[in-house]
């Protein structure tokens, strides 16, 4: 690969063929924009946001995705509004939990891996092969990880070859595992859990997913001071996607609304 | 010391010039041109996976013609420019005159420092929200870049074709009627019929709800709305 003096990046890069990484290509055009924050100097610790509870269970069309909108700094609520569940692309979706900045960069390189990777080699990725990915990215995150810029994700789509709905869990390690119902992760993760242990099975319908998801969600909130539960009275309510056959879609407030009401209407 | 033999710029120029037109007469044309919902490419492609015209970014595509090894490096070149601009400030700064001048800066120095230039000839389009401020721009294999507007045929019948569109081309053409007229001046640019099978269409579709604005027609909608 050679740069002309234009700074257009002509020719093959690598060995054979073009690398359809876009991580690859930053790193090695703007190499200062991925290669991190360096270490404080004297263990100083710089207070940041972090990103609370997210989770994703398996439904009988796909995967549901939802997360919380509260980012904490200390004891303060930094952010009440702040998006935690993307899609990645057409059929997957990404969740992030643990410090914002970071979890909001590794997932705007990921967006642009996926979209690259189609663009140049005229595919879409495996859904297997998105999730390596992610773990690749999340593993070069680890050096930041050790000073407590930590980000662990949830990822998953609908995997077109094998016509299912599959969810991986990352540890700040890179580490990846398949998943095969449910999975939440941040502050909130033990609350959430416990929840969708009670209300999860299989085969759930796209409507009772959503509900299951945001019952979670409010009983993460109920447990954890960093988990910001559903409040109608400002609009705020959970980030709910469904990916499924057909493709990655935001489920409506309105809709996420009423979920809310009949989770709280069952329990009054 | 090794004997060079003087020849004059002129005669060096005119050489590598006639043996690019060489190269790119012997390959098949691509149409541009502007309809209704944005841009269409139409090419004649009997492969259906080493394309001719492709997706650059959001609002942006590509179409190709010559050698396959060397448009298919530039439309690599092009993704990565326009991914990097985008990752770098925002993705509405990435715009096809910044692609366009790129690709011409890069032809130009392949046509005069490499042993040989390149035998290819580029479209690149961007299509705007509102009819009639959509861009193509046309660039040949020694840098040279145009500014086109309604419709461009560039590759071995370029002439041909674009005389052919010249008669016809109206604006403000649904999709169906672009596509029937330019596989209609392919055809009569070529002297012969084109099977539906073997026509490349993707089209720059400003009415998607999608970020992305670039769909191929498959072989299926292409070979309805020929019929149609």
């Amino acid at each position: 690969m050679t740069d002309d003096p234009a700074g257009f990046p002509l020719g093959a890069g690598g060995p054979i063929g073009a690398n359809p990484s876009f991580f690859d290509l930053v790193s090695r055009n703007r190499p200062e924009a991925v290669k991190g924050l360096s270490p404080p100097h004297g263990g100083g610790d710089v207070s940041h946001p972090h990103g609370t509870t997210v989770l994703g269970l398996k439904y009988e069309g796909g995967v549901v995705f939802a997360g919380d909108t509260r980012a904490t700094e200390g004891f303060s609520i930094a952010d009440d509004k702040m998006e935690k569940v993307f899609a990645a692309d057409d059929y997957s979706a990404i969740a992030i939990a643990g410090a914002a900045g970071q979890a909001i960069e590794i997932v705007k390189l990921f967006q642009l891996e996926l979209e690259h990777y189609e663009k140049i080699t005229g595919d879409r990725l495996s859904l297997e092969g998105k999730a390596n990915r992610l773990a690749q990215m999340i593993r070069g995150n680890f050096p930041l990880a050790l000073q407590g810029l930590v980000v662990v994700p949830l990822f998953g789509g609908f995997d077109e070859r094998r016509n299912e709905g599959r969810i991986f869990y990352y540890d700040a390690t890179g580490g990846r595992w398949e998943e095969d119902d449910y999975r939440a992760t941040g502050s909130g993760e033990r609350p959430a859990k416990g929840s969708l242990k009670k209300r999860w099975r299989p085969g759930l319908s796209r409507d009772e997913a959503i509900r299951v998801a945001v019952e979670a969600l409010v009983d993460a909130a109920e447990e954890d001071a960093a988990t910001g539960g559903p409040d109608p009275a400002r609009g705020i309510f959970p980030t709910i996607l469904v990916v499924a056959a057909e493709g990655v879609s935001s489920v409506p407030d309105d809709e996420v609304r009423s979920a809310y009401e009949a989770v709280v209407g069952a329990r009054s | 010391m090794a004997f060079m033999p003087y020849v004059p710029p002129e005669q060096l120029m005119k050489d590598r010039s006639d043996f690019a037109h060489k190269g790119i007469a012997r390959g098949k044309s691509v149409v541009g041109l502007e309809h209704a919902d944005g841009v269409l490419f139409i090419a004649e492609n009997p492969s259906s996976t080493l394309h001719k015209i492709s997706e650059i970014y959001d609002r942006i595509a590509f179409a190709g013609v010559g050698k396959y090894s060397e448009f298919e490096d530039l439309r690599i070149a092009g993704v990565r420019l326009a991914d990097l601009r985008g990752y770098s400030y925002g993705r509405e700064d990435v715009r096809a005159r910044d692609i366009a001048n790129g690709y011409s800066q890069a032809l130009s120095t392949i046509f005069t420092q490499q042993m040989k230039p390149y035998e290819v000839e580029i479209l690149v389009a961007e299509v705007a929200s509102d009819y009639g401020r959509n861009e193509i721009y046309h660039i040949l294999f020694d840098g040279t870049v145009t500014d086109e507007h309604g419709f461009v045929g560039i590759g071995g019948h370029a002439d041909t074709l674009t005389e052919a569109l010249k008669g016809t081309f109206q604006e403000g053409w649904d999709l169906a009627t672009a596509v029937k007229e330019a596989v209609k001046a392919l055809s009569s640019a070529e002297g012969r019929e084109i099977e539906p099978a073997s026509i490349e269409a993707g089209l720059l579709d400003r009415t998607r709800s999608q970020r992305r604005k670039f769909r191929r027609l498959s072989d299926d909608e292409v070979e309805r709305i020929l019929s149609g």
